[in-house]
């Protein structure tokens, strides 16, 4: 069929750039990396200082970027298909902002353990989804999809706000690591941390990907879902659920990062991925492509100082937003 | 066609919270094989609520609905998309598909989660595409459909379903005379073919040519059922829909046809500055 070779397509030029744009991001910083060196560092051997550069800081760094990446493409693509909405996406929809206030307040209450944050992330992004849902219904009185993203909004300044209260309340020490979730950073990779986002992105992810035909459904809408033998509110509740975790689990690892579930989704649509299950595989790769990239624009543009990654994310996005914002208009 | 399955509503009550009165009220009516079931009523009569309530998005305060023997309250949502297909009123396309991809989306329910497209699914498209006579639109996407074409694309898709009973509602909303005929032609042969089709709309006239029976719904209850010549009488409809009208003979086919009365006669010019004046 047509629509799988430019799927196949898309896929694998997201893969090629992927491979690019990790190795470059390796070799490009504030030492400079020969690609031959970048290599033979991956395997272990050559200069030591080198092999720690490539190994301990950048390698970590460049994953988690793809991680973050690909989970937050995933998420709002899925998001996009539950709500039937293409401007839905995890940070508008109020869940970022969520899991962000879930772990500020922890750590504003003296939890450091990264693990703790995590769980925190996912209490928050959780409480902020059932928060959107309970608003957009009493405000509605039906699950009107509109209701749910205008919801997300105002939950969304409602976390920001709360963030800044916690802030402001926060010993000097702490301001920094709270601003650090409101800005989006990948500079505190590590392989614990690394690990964990890749685990909740690889099982969410997976999750995500087997519920996908459902989602091809509910989008036409509940009641030719129903129609077509989808069991709509359980199928939709528990989408919206797992995309959730899957944006808190990339909050927790990088703090806010706005607009690559809104774009990417998108993208792969427009590359001929226009199916749930294979939109959200392009998604994947492609977000990994873009956070890899928006991270090395934000540690090098200005270097040695670093650009906040959600503004950099938020730049290339905003146009985006506009563009689509102008299409579904007309 | 194998054994095509009936329809039967038994009783059926639907109560809407916050409204006064239920939206339907103790709906009985039955539609079985090789025919088109028509039900029809002013808006507001309860039409959509009995498509609604049959998906199971309304929940039924009393009476039950069966697919032959079966209650549907004991089908889970994947068999009923295999024993019935429907095509709801409202549907617009919001990330739009290919069309062979949408009515694709019609084998929902007869594949597995990560299940390919098998060759008895594959071929389910292609006839229910052939069927609806929408094989020139295959590769269009969904988005770029006129309105006729798009209510057969969805007609489409019910049939990739394969299911021997058959619920559309409105199916010509927005139609031109003759993509309207064109679909009532379509159904009137996939009833032909032995499907059990239950068809709401508010094309009376039409329904009068191409049903074998008629349910007319007013204020949530059942006005009138029966044949055609039953239910298209002057006295009945004129009650429901409150305005005056008469009932003639369709001048193609004999069938009985409504004519709405009042409003200017024939040439007469429109009367102007009048309204609120002695």
């Amino acid at each position: 069929m047509r629509g799988a070779r430019e799927v196949w397509l898309a896929a694998g030029v997201g893969a090629a750039l992927l491979l690019l744009i990790a190795v470059a991001a390796i070799a490009i910083g504030a030492v400079r990396v020969p690609i031959a060196d970048v290599l033979r560092a991956l395997s272990g051997s050559g200069d030591t200082s080198v092999v720690a550069i490539v190994r301990d800081l950048r390698l970590p760094r460049v994953l988690l970027a793809g991680c973050v990446g690909a989970g937050l493409a995933m998420s709002g693509g899925a998001l996009q298909g539950t709500l039937r909405n293409p401007l839905a996406e995890p940070y508008l929809l109020g869940v970022s902002g969520g899991a962000a206030v879930g772990a500020v307040l922890l750590l504003a209450l003296g939890v450091s353990d990264p693990s703790l944050l995590t769980l925190g992330a996912f209490g928050g992004a959780a409480a902020a989804t059932l928060l959107v849902t309970a608003i957009a219904r009493v405000v509605g009185g039906s699950s009107d999809t509109r209701l749910l993203l205008m919801a997300g909004v105002v939950v969304g300044a409602f976390s920001n706000a709360a963030i800044l209260v916690v802030l402001a309340d926060s010993p000097p020490e702490r301001i920094r690591g709270a601003l650090w979730w409101m800005m989006g950073s990948a500079a505190d990779a590590t392989w614990p941390a690394l690990a964990r986002v890749a685990a909740a992105v690889a099982i969410l992810g997976a999750l995500l990907l087997w519920w996908a035909r459902d989602l091809d459904v509910l989008v036409l809408g509940d009641e030719p879902a129903a129609a077509l033998g989808v069991d709509v509110d359980r199928a939709a509740r528990r989408v919206f659920l797992v995309a959730s975790w899957l944006a808190a689990a990339t909050v927790a690892a990088a703090g806010l990062i706005g607009f690559v579930g809104l774009v990417v989704p998108n993208l792969a649509r427009a590359l001929g991925a226009r199916r749930h299950r294979p939109m959200m595989v392009v998604s994947g790769i492609y977000g990994a492509v873009l956070l890899i990239a928006a991270d090395l624009i934000a540690r090098t543009l200005r270097a040695p100082a670093e650009l906040p990654l959600g503004a950099v994310t938020a730049i290339i996005g905003v146009p985006f937003f506009l563009m689509r914002l102008r299409k579904l208009a007309a | 066609m194998t054994t095509s399955h009936s329809l039967r509503f038994d009783r059926v009550t639907v109560q809407y919270p916050q409204r006064a009165t239920p939206a339907l009220n103790g709906v009985s009516l039955s539609a079985c094989c090789g025919e088109i079931t028509a039900v029809v009523g002013p808006n507001g009569s309860g039409k959509s609520t009995l498509v609604r309530a049959l998906l199971k998005r309304v929940p039924l305060s009393a009476g039950s609905m069966f697919i032959g023997d079966t209650n549907v309250a004991d089908i889970t949502p994947r068999d009923f998309a295999q024993l019935a297909a429907v095509v709801p009123q409202r549907e617009e396309p919001v990330l739009p598909l290919r069309v062979e991809e949408f009515v694709g989306l019609g084998r929902h329910a007869h594949r597995a989660a990560f299940g390919a497209m098998r060759a008895a699914d594959r071929r389910a498209v292609s006839d229910a595409i052939e069927r609806a006579g929408v094989g020139d639109t295959a590769h269009r996407r969904t988005d770029e459909l006129s309105g006729g074409e798009w209510q057969r694309v969805r007609i489409a898709r019910a049939l990739a379903q394969e299911a021997s009973l058959l619920v559309l509602d409105e199916p010509t909303a927005f139609l031109d005379i003759a993509h309207e005929m064109a679909v009532f032609e379509l159904l009137d042969a996939l009833a032909r073919d032995g499907r059990t089709v239950l068809l709401v709309s508010h094309q009376l006239n039409l329904v009068a040519r191409f049903a074998a029976h008629m349910v007319l719904l007013n204020n949530g209850q059942v006005a009138a059922a029966g044949t055609v010549d039953d239910v298209m009488r002057g006295e009945i409809l004129e009650r429901v829909y409150d305005w005056p009208l008469v009932v003639t003979r369709d001048p193609a086919i004999g069938a009985p046809a409504l004519l709405p009365l009042r409003g200017r006669a024939h040439g007469s010019k429109p009367t102007r500055g009048t309204k609120g004046k002695p």
